[in-house]
């Protein structure tokens, strides 16, 4: 496969899964700041602006935070880089470029939401409609490129991409959780922030299976960091990049594979009392740097080889 | 109910024998649109347009914002040919591009067609389209034109004509595909009531033709796209991906041992046929144009070692040059020893001063050309245009005379198109596309245009025009030949 093509189609996939992840991280601070609760609701909004790392550039726009304002901003906002808006024109930019390679029913796909969501961008709908729509169309995207692309390097890239953003945006996700948990442990508001992290990564079903009733920072951790039955948990994500870069033809690539596979061995013999000891916050930025060298080696190797 | 406008006085309407009776072969057709209400056909119409939209089957539009991308309106009246038509236009075809192919051959080896005063050596080799780079090599086949886009009309007199041959990078065969995709999709029954030769099979004859075009045994093919920003981008993503082949960019090839190889992720790979999408100017900044970053440094030296095939070759342009055109029957009767069978438009060649002062004084009624002009920019249609035009256009012929030619304002045939008055008659062409390998072969129709535009002439997507299926009509006795031609390859 053209380099470029493998390029194309592993950032479309990665755009496409930033934009279901600001969705889902919108729709869950959503929840969060119509809890009652000690703080102020301008902390919870606050959150997804950290996770994105748009703290300062919302600021420079806006002068005050509210909800409305966090919407237009991580939903709309055609410059803002973790956009719905703009992860959507990336992905679809990205399709267009590959048009010939994916199928005509997921080029439809893709081209069917870029066109809807232009439409709804002169009249927004509320969050909660707008975010069902992005993680629908995020599935039906996912569905229409399982069920119709061959099993060749095109499918791996665009899985590549998907799982190398998923790992990414789900170790921000928890680190803000960290950063938020302060002193007060098990209390009723910190019960609901691991209710909404969990949704965020859809992974509540798959905490009460692991765990029954029981829900503390110890099992959300474990659950989200080191067990592989949630598909957003990150030793779920290291495992499908591990098995992708196996699957890609040739040759290249050795360093990626090596950096993954000595990641996926810390997090299949890791224990999270380890992890706490030093602090997840730490572990947490050693993990996305880990993914971030990741992506480098494969960006050197596969889309821009010579 | 829907009516069918009559057609203007003068004009040949392909449904119409008069106001009241259609012609043989739009018969049946003619009968299911008087009983389906003009409504369902604008809701019809809707539904295409949405489905158009959605598959993203759009043209870009230059002066337009970048990416900027618009559909070219589809109009579903098709236009039929009858089978006994057809076998002329093919016969007519094939033998123009033999003769424009041999016309190829010999000007870029012993110009034997000049040397016998046929033709006159300034026209070829002072002409911007020749390119010296060709002189003295031998192709594969001995084929320059390896796809051809003839554009045809049909006067009032019911004689079909060449109006000129495309021999560079024609496009708009894949609207022909998609327009008889969407037919099907939305009138099964017309195609049950029909005997329609398809046409499905393009894809298939084109990759045949550029594997033919290489003594490679198993070559490897590509299509060469300036990029997404391209007018005709759809097209080359949409045949790459019908054929099965890569689509790549000038950026994704490189040059090593006068080899062109792609890189891939499993490293370095050699290409053996280019099916380009770029003109000559373009194709390697070392030999033609250095400003051009869309095709391949070096290519040219590669090309001329005779390791990788480009199809079209370099330098068809000198034969599709509104200077030639008025030539090609000549060309058909000193390579082929044949009479033409398809027509030329009479044309005035403003390089020879009898030629042009007739048409500096007739000027109002004519239809002048840029020689290289394309697309429908740059010409003066003379009795649609102000005072003002004219005397502009006689500025620019008075200043540079061998850049342009003049024709008489043909009368394009007509076909009922759906417009907002109702089904009323527009103008049409027709671009049948020829392939040339091992044989020569041709889908049954091709692309028609329409101008949408009441009393206009110009069809160019790029002008306003819109598109319509073309369905030549199978003979009960060719239905089963053509079933067995067109099984893929």
């Amino acid at each position: 496969m053209l380099s470029r093509t493998a390029s194309d189609l592993y950032w479309l996939s990665r755009y496409l899964e930033r934009a279901e992840n600001s969705a889902r991280m919108l729709e869950v601070s959503h929840s969060m700041a119509m809890m009652p609760s000690g703080r102020s609701a301008e902390q919870e909004l606050a959150a997804p602006l950290r996770v994105t790392g748009a703290v300062e550039e919302f600021w420079t726009e806006h002068s005050r935070l509210n909800f409305a304002e966090l919407y237009k901003f991580l939903a709309w906002n055609a410059d803002h880089h973790a956009s719905i808006y703009h992860c959507f024109r990336r992905a679809r930019e990205n399709a267009h470029a590959v048009r010939g390679r994916i199928t005509a029913e997921m080029w439809e796909t893709i081209n069917a939401t870029w066109i809807e969501l232009n439409r709804m961008r002169n009249n927004p709908p509320d969050l909660k409609p707008f975010c069902d729509w992005v993680k629908e169309r995020s599935h039906l995207w996912r569905g229409t490129a399982y069920g119709t692309l061959a099993r060749g390097d095109a499918f791996h890239f665009l899985r590549l991409g998907t799982f190398l953003e998923r790992a990414d945006n789900s170790a921000r996700l928890l680190g803000v959780k960290e950063f938020d948990a302060g002193d007060e442990s098990n209390s009723l508001r910190d019960y609901y922030q691991w209710t909404a992290l969990l949704q965020a990564l859809g992974a509540l079903e798959a905490h009460q299976d692991a765990y029954g009733g029981r829900l503390d920072s110890s099992t959300v951790a474990e659950l989200l960091i080191l067990r592989s039955d949630a598909p957003r948990s990150l030793r779920a994500c290291v495992e499908e990049i591990n098995t992708i870069l196996s699957q890609i033809r040739g040759p290249q690539g050795r360093r990626a594979k090596g950096i993954a596979k000595t990641l996926l061995a810390q997090l299949e013999f890791g224990s999270i009392e380890e992890f706490q000891q030093d602090g997840l916050t730490l572990f947490l930025e050693n993990f996305l740097e880990t993914i971030h060298s990741i992506g480098d080696e494969i960006r050197q190797s596969y889309l821009e080889a010579v | 109910m829907s009516t069918v406008l009559p057609p203007p006085k003068g004009v040949f309407d392909e449904m119409m024998l008069d106001a009241n009776t259609p012609r043989t072969a739009y018969r049946s057709y003619h009968t299911w649109l008087a009983k389906v209400a003009e409504q369902e056909l604008r809701s019809k119409r809707s539904e295409a347009e949405l489905l158009f939209q959605r598959v993203g089957i759009t043209f870009a539009v230059y002066g337009e914002e970048e990416g900027a991308e618009r559909l070219i309106p589809f109009d579903f009246v098709p236009r039929i040919i009858p089978a006994e038509e057809w076998r002329l236009l093919e016969a007519g075809l094939k033998q123009r591009v033999a003769a424009l192919n041999a016309f190829l051959k010999d000007i870029y080896g012993e110009q034997a067609i000049i040397k016998a005063g046929i033709v006159p050596a300034d026209n070829v080799l002072c002409n911007a389209q020749y390119q010296i780079a060709m002189q003295g090599i031998k192709l594969f086949r001995d084929i320059y034109a390896h796809i051809a886009g003839i554009d045809l009309i049909r006067h009032s007199d019911g004689n079909y004509y060449v109006l000129e041959d495309n021999l560079r990078v024609p496009s708009g065969v894949s609207y022909m595909l998609e327009n008889r995709k969407m037919m099907m999709r939305l009138f099964p029954d017309l195609f049950a009531e029909h005997r329609i030769a398809p046409v499905e099979h393009y894809p298939n004859l084109l990759l045949k033709t550029l594997r033919e075009s290489s003594p490679v045994e198993d070559p490897t093919v590509v299509v060469l796209t300036p990029g997404r920003y391209n007018s005709a981008y759809f097209e080359h993503a949409f045949l790459a991906r019908e054929m099965g082949v890569t689509l790549v960019e000038g950026q994704d090839l490189f040059i090593k041992n006068e080899k062109l190889y792609m890189r891939t992720t499993t490293g370095p790979r050699q290409i053996n046929v280019i099916y380009r999408r770029l003109d000559d100017a373009f194709m390697d900044p070392l030999a033609f144009r250095s400003d051009s970053m869309l095709g391949v440094p070096g290519l040219l030296s590669v090309y001329r070692a005779g390791n990788v095939i480009l199809s079209n070759a370099i330098g068809t342009g000198v034969a599709d040059d509104k200077s030639m055109y008025p030539h090609v029957p000549d060309m058909i009767k000193f390579y082929l020893s044949e009479e033409p069978i398809l027509h030329n438009v009479p044309t005035w060649c403003l390089r020879k001063p009898e030629d042009f002062a007739y048409v500096d004084a007739h000027l109002a009624e004519l239809v002048v050309k840029e020689v290289h002009g394309a697309g429908g920019y740059g010409m003066l249609v003379g009795p649609a245009a102000t005072k003002e035009e004219i005397e502009h256009f006689r500025g620019l012929i008075h200043r540079n005379p061998q850049n342009y030619i003049a024709q008489p304002t043909l009368s394009l045939s007509t076909c009922p198109t759906l417009v907002e008055e109702g089904i009323a008659p527009r103008h049409i062409d027709l671009r049948p596309f020829v392939l040339s390998g091992k044989e020569t072969r041709i889908v049954p129709g091709g692309l028609t245009r329409v101008a949408l535009k009441k009393g206009s002439l110009v069809v160019n997507s790029s002008q306003g025009g819109g598109t319509k299926d073309t369905w030549v009509l199978m003979e009960e006795s060719s239905a089963k030949e053509n079933g067995e031609e067109s099984l893929p390859c």
